[in-house]
């Protein structure tokens, strides 16, 4: 019994183990000189935990008395995570010896805030929801402040901090009265309750689990912490923040809402398409001021969560298999800017201010055209990926009977597109002015141009994610 | 006799007086993570209640895991504190302005 339960969670066993021994190493042999070599052991773990899951088992199992899920969905939602993990430190590696920032504690923080999502994917159980989304926040909340000398870096932690902590407390009190309500913190057990009646104490706790989890994927009108953080945090942190712990959050709502509240899709949608349409246009109209190519990419993830969240509030197994496209969508383009962010310097200091892109395209041709076809695809033009992510949510949003959720979703994408045309105006027709150039390690490089041509190739089949989207999405919603 | 809903509306003034505490202090930091504190405590409360009323112990296991969540976080809030406090010299809410928003 027991030991069947570890077999279930060995790749999180694993992981998290791995983070203890690499602290106790690095501790007692070489502290920061291990880093470049601790961060690939951890990027190819990551990579290799990422195989073995997405090739190994294929049905559903479950451990630990029903706190602890593995079926398609979780493994889809998990090699995601676990790619787009090593994906980010394997292009930050660069930056951070360069800034003086390689330490130590960065991989194994974020090996620890991996296991946290991976526990968030698989959760069965309020508890484990909980832990899963502590364990994520904490290392989380350490990295923001990564930078401990800088000012902004450890504002941008506290502030951080404080919000997460915020967002967390009101999970937790919707998580209580869910329990009281139901009397039992099972997904399952909650289901079976909410299919007979409806306790009002129980949509309660439903609308402030929400609350909390819309914080976690900065949904707006709980967004106010990401433009800051985004900004603050050091560039290859804020990377990371856009990429995996979005994913997570977005899946572990997928998955309360049709774990725990599948029967009564009509509570919960209407919630969730207002978080959708006030993420899409306050992410459109809010960036389009901005001069900072990182706040800019706050209000983007913030429009792209929007989208994402329109695909569950359809409630349908294909919203979710939308939803689950388009974050892998979502993921691999902030991955190819994120690599071309952090290679943006001006007399070797890093820069962020989108003015300096002025004229790009003459001085690096290749690299303007990558970051050309990366916004495209972030503003969903045809033919790239990006445009056939917003059509999946847009179209479940239509079959779910929601034309005016897919309207409004239309109408935000050509306002947020201004914004990604501007830079790439810039970089091709902008004046001559201050300079900003690229430098880049090899694999930065290979990241912009590798994900810029599967943003034009992936249009063929997507490499195949679709039959394992719609296995992801049966295994849930089924 | 005292009843759930006592313990409840105690819970949720709790928690509401830790959301304003957190929005409307303009003094410092150490306030918000009493605050922060204060909210996790009442959720407790709640959870507590809900267990013996219910007779399910599932409850007041969960209450153990949020304690020790709690301490965990109040270490890494106060480790942030130290290190705004050593760049910036004071922990004044207004004085963490640096970036707009």
């Amino acid at each position: 019994m027991m030991s069947s339960d570890f077999a279930v969670v060995l790749p999180e066993l694993i992981l998290s183990l791995y983070a203890m021994l690499a602290l106790l190493v690095v501790v007692y042999a070489g502290k920061d000189g291990l880093t470049a070599a601790l961060t690939w052991a951890t990027a190819g773990l990551m990579v290799a935990l990422a195989l073995w899951i997405g090739l190994g088992e294929t049905g559903i199992r479950v451990a630990f008395g029903g706190m602890f899920t593995d079926d398609a969905f979780a493994r889809f939602a998990k090699v995601t995570i676990l790619v787009s993990a090593a994906a980010v430190l394997v292009i930050s590696q660069d930056f951070m010896v360069r800034r003086g920032l390689a330490r130590f504690e960065y991989p194994i923080l974020i090996a620890l805030s991996v296991v946290g999502m991976m526990v968030m994917v698989s959760a069965g159980d309020l508890m484990a929801l909980y832990m899963g989304l502590e364990l994520q926040s904490l290392a989380l909340y350490v990295v923001a402040s990564l930078q401990r000398d800088n000012a902004k870096s450890t504002e941008a932690g506290l502030k951080y901090f404080v919000l997460g902590a915020l967002s967390s407390g009101l999970l937790l009190y919707g998580a209580s009265l869910v329990y009281g309500y139901a009397g039992t913190t099972l997904f399952s057990g909650i289901l079976t309750t909410v299919s007979a009646a409806v306790p009002l104490g129980l949509l309660f706790g439903l609308v402030f689990m929400l609350s909390g989890l819309a914080f976690k994927v900065s949904a707006a009108p709980f967004h106010m912490w990401t433009p800051d953080v985004y900004e603050g945090a050091p560039t290859p942190v804020t990377a990371f923040f856009a990429t995996a712990p979005k994913v997570a959050a977005m899946a572990l709502i997928a998955r309360l809402v049709q774990d725990a509240f599948g029967g009564v899709v009509g509570q919960w949608s209407q919630v969730l398409a207002a978080l959708s349409v006030a993420s899409m246009f306050l992410g459109a109209i809010a960036a389009i001021g901005q001069r900072d190519i990182k706040r800019l990419m706050a209000y983007s993830s913030i429009a792209h969560m929007g989208f994402a969240l329109m695909g569950l509030a359809s409630g349908t197994a294909e919203g979710v298999q939308a939803m689950l496209i388009y974050m892998v969508i979502y993921v691999t383009m902030n991955v190819g800017t994120f690599a071309f962010i952090l290679s943006m310097e001006k007399d070797g200091k890093p820069v962020t201010d989108i003015m300096g892109l002025n004229q790009f395209s003459k001085r690096e041709p290749l690299k303007a055209l990558a970051m050309l076809v990366l916004l495209f695809s972030l503003a969903g033009v045809p033919p790239m990926l990006g445009f056939f992510g917003k059509f999946y949510v847009l179209k479940a949003a239509v079959d779910a009977d929601m034309a005016w959720l897919a309207l409004a979703g239309a109408v935000a994408s050509v306002i947020g597109a201004f914004y990604y045309l501007r830079i790439v105006f810039y970089m091709y027709f902008g004046s001559e002015g201050e300079v900003t150039t690229s430098r880049m390690a090899p694999v930065q490089w290979l990241a912009l141009v590798a994900v810029s041509a599967a943003m034009l190739l992936g249009i063929v089949n997507f490499f195949g994610i679709e039959p394992a989207a719609i296995a992801a999405a049966q295994s849930l919603v089924g | 006799m005292v009843g759930l809903e006592h313990y409840l509306i105690v819970a949720a003034a709790l928690f509401v007086i830790g959301i304003f505490g957190i929005f409307l202090n303009r003094k410092n930091v150490i306030v918000i993570l009493m605050s922060i504190e204060l909210m996790l405590l009442a959720v407790n409360i709640n959870f507590v209640a809900f267990s013996s009323m219910s007779g399910d112990l599932v409850g007041q296991v969960f209450t153990m895991f949020v304690l020790t969540v709690a301490a965990a976080e109040a270490a890494i809030g106060l480790a942030i504190l130290v290190v705004f406090f050593r760049t910036r010299g004071t922990i004044e809410v207004e004085d963490a302005n640096v970036m707009k928003g």
